[in-house]
């Protein structure tokens, strides 16, 4: 639908420059970009589970399921691309995710605990810059300084199986960039929920009881603070396999993100394709994990 | 604190001095001021009173009159809710048992809270934690202060569930607050307040949010709970139907203060305060004739940062301008024990000349109730 669209012609750039239209004919048969789009689509659908042959122009080549296409740019299929780019960007994910909620929920809790003071006022100043700086900014400090002043982590990123150490250090300006922005949000967001839950009617019941403050704190107004947490967490996460664009790009990390943004430049609809495909998975996936979460945490949500 | 010439709120003289309380419950002089930008909320200002075990007391008033702030400064939890900005301001003193709670540690505070203060809150369903089954909240409660394994706790808490009238308490005990409906959920809290025996009960408006068919059933419950138990009880109300029949001890607040304070009997029907014959007059009585209209207190309650001079009441009492000898409005009015019942324990602070009292009482608001 897209190259209608944008009145761009794919068979045209998979061949070239100067191509003759008999050519270009040929690989508009051979990639079926001439059939209805119903039909172009049935076919990419049914080719992630069974595989797909691509003939005409004269030659044929088979595209194994899971067939998310073949780049007509690069002349490689999509799923290795995507399989290979993967788990880069989980790693930047994760690795970030659990700095983030770390940091930032612990923050929050210690701000709103000390709300008014001074240490109060101090993160939330730092998580107000965490939230406005825009992560390219931050990127290229944090590699200003650490990478080329001090000379820190200056390894490229290599695979965990490969080497766990090299994978950590490669990724740990990554991680800390990524993590500072959220752990922003996350700061603001857990100190605004702890405040109100803080002031509700058990919690004031669980004091009457005799619980220690930790006791109060830590179980009682945690547990009802995580599910607002929970809920951002799930979407952030799913958002950030679809890739960390800007992260990837300035640390030049070989994740989605920079797939993504090479697709996008090249105008490689069939890699863009895969990239979006696996970036709305992973937001399902991941708001499906937390509606599952919820029904655990929160017993009013629970089916009977 | 130390000025012992000065009166207190009560009328009685301020026995600071004295080390020794007076009362199972006795408290003194209790001032509770919460600083705001706006300036400083006189919450309670000069509160006293006494309560011996077994006995009810009610503690009557208004919105905003000092009612639940006081039973939070009995639990020592009157700066809940605030977090590193300016604290609650406590003075006075509230002796329990023979210990003094405002000068104690707070963790010893904390250890007598749910096992021998305990407090039954107004509204059930926000009161529990939505997250942990009834039977949980109950068991933590029981478990804090006494070290028995889970099973033993969860016996105990099914016994207290069975005998505030859950039904089905094994069943029960695993259930969520919301699936609970309000009454059973109020028995739930109770059960969760005397899993320790506490020696002293709080309940800040037990009933209010509660369907009135299902209020009776709960205060009756309280009150068997307590001839069985033999608690001190305090029962915190604007609703003076709720104590009618509960309470030994009436006290009426207004303004952070006490302004009248008796047995019940004496509070509900012989009324010395202008402001208590306001609150039964705007009390509905079935016994009342229908054709009649409730009088409500006119105006509305005080503000507790610029509490009107003198009597706190004076800019609504109907009877301000019934002269009184001489006395101004600036000047506060004590609680004086009334003339010739120092046994009967009947204190009012009102500048009114007792005979000019009784003559109002009788000719005005008496035929009206």
């Amino acid at each position: 639908m897209i190259p209608e669209l944008t009145g761009s012609d794919p068979a045209a750039m998979f061949i070239g420059k100067q191509a003759d239209p008999g050519a270009v004919e040929g690989v508009r048969e051979k990639l079926g970009l001439g059939d209805p789009i119903l039909v172009q689509f049935w076919n990419f659908i049914s080719g992630i589970f069974v595989g797909r042959d691509y003939t005409g122009g004269g030659s044929s080549f088979h595209c194994d399921a899971p067939c998310f296409g073949y780049s007509f740019r690069t002349e490689q299929e999509i799923w290795p691309v995507l399989t290979e780019r993967l788990p880069v960007t989980l790693s930047l994910a994760a690795g970030a995710c659990v700095l983030w909620v770390v940091v930032g929920v612990t923050t929050g809790i210690i701000s709103a605990l000390k709300r008014g003071t001074a240490i109060d006022r101090a993160a939330m100043t730092i998580a107000l810059a965490g939230v406005s700086l825009p992560i390219y900014f931050t990127a290229l400090l944090s590699l200003a300084v650490f990478r080329t002043q001090l000379g820190w982590f200056d390894a490229e990123y290599v695979d965990i199986a490969q080497d766990p150490l090299g994978w950590f250090s490669g990724l740990v300006l990554p991680w800390v960039t990524l993590a500072f922005l959220y752990a922003a949000m996350y700061a603001r967001l857990t100190r605004a929920t702890m405040l109100e839950v803080l002031g509700e009617d058990y919690i004031r019941t669980a004091r009457a009881k005799g619980l220690s403050e930790p006791v109060v704190v830590g179980k009682h107004a945690l547990r009802s603070t995580m599910t607002p947490i929970l809920t951002i967490l799930g979407m952030d996460l799913g958002a950030l396999v679809g890739g960390a664009i800007l992260t990837e790009t300035a640390f030049s990390l070989p994740g989605l993100g920079q797939a993504a943004v090479k697709a996008i430049g090249d105008f490689d609809l069939p890699l863009i394709l895969g990239v979006t495909l696996i970036a709305a998975a992973a937001v399902v996936l991941a708001n499906l994990v937390v509606d599952i979460l919820y029904s655990v945490i929160d017993p009013r949500v629970r089916l009977s | 604190m130390t000025d012992l010439t000065k009166t207190g709120a009560v009328g009685e003289p301020v026995r600071t001095g004295s080390p020794q309380p007076d009362a199972f419950l006795d408290v003194r002089d209790l001032k509770v001021h919460f600083p705001t930008d706006d300036g400083l909320v006189k919450s309670v200002d000069g509160l006293s009173f006494q309560l011996e075990k077994g006995k009810t007391l009610g503690i009557v008033g208004e919105s905003g009159s000092g009612k639940s702030v006081t039973s939070l400064g009995i639990m020592g939890l009157h700066t809940v809710g605030q977090y590193g900005r300016r604290k609650a301001q406590i003075s006075g003193e509230i002796w329990l048992d023979g210990k003094e709670l405002l000068s104690a540690d707070p963790d010893e505070v904390r250890k007598l809270r749910g096992r021998e203060i305990s407090m039954i809150f107004q509204d059930p369903l926000s009161a529990l934690h939505p997250y942990y089954t009834i039977g949980h909240q109950i068991v933590e409660a029981y478990r804090i202060h006494n070290k028995v394994d889970k099973k033993a706790a969860k016996r105990r808490a099914i016994e207290l569930l069975d005998r505030v009238g859950i039904p089905q308490p094994d069943k029960r005990f695993d259930g969520y607050p919301h699936e609970f409906s309000g009454g059973m959920r109020q028995r739930a809290m109770i059960a969760m307040a005397l899993v320790n025996n506490p020696e002293l009960l709080i309940a800040d408006e037990p009933t209010t949010a509660l369907d009135v068919t299902v209020q009776a059933q709960i205060l009756d419950l309280i009150r068997d709970l307590q001839k069985e138990f033999g608690s001190a009880v305090i029962i915190i109300t604007h609703d003076l139907g709720v104590v009618a029949e509960l309470a030994d001890d009436l006290l009426v607040m207004y303004g952070g203060r006490c302004i009248e304070r008796g047995p019940a009997e004496k509070v509900f029907y012989e009324p010395q305060h202008p402001y208590t014959w306001g609150l039964l007059g705007s009390m509905p009585r079935i016994d009342r004739d229908q054709t009649e209209r409730l009088i409500p207190v006119k105006g509305s309650p005080p503000s507790l940062i610029n509490i009107p001079s003198g009597c706190a009441f004076h800019p609504r009492c109907p009877y301000a301008d019934v002269p009184k000898g001489g006395i101004t409005r600036t000047e506060r009015p004590e609680l004086k024990v009334l003339s010739g019942q120092e046994s009967a324990r009947h204190y009012s602070a009102c500048h009114m000349a007792a005979e000019d009292r009784a003559r109002i009482w009788a000719e005005e608001i008496a035929p009206k109730l």
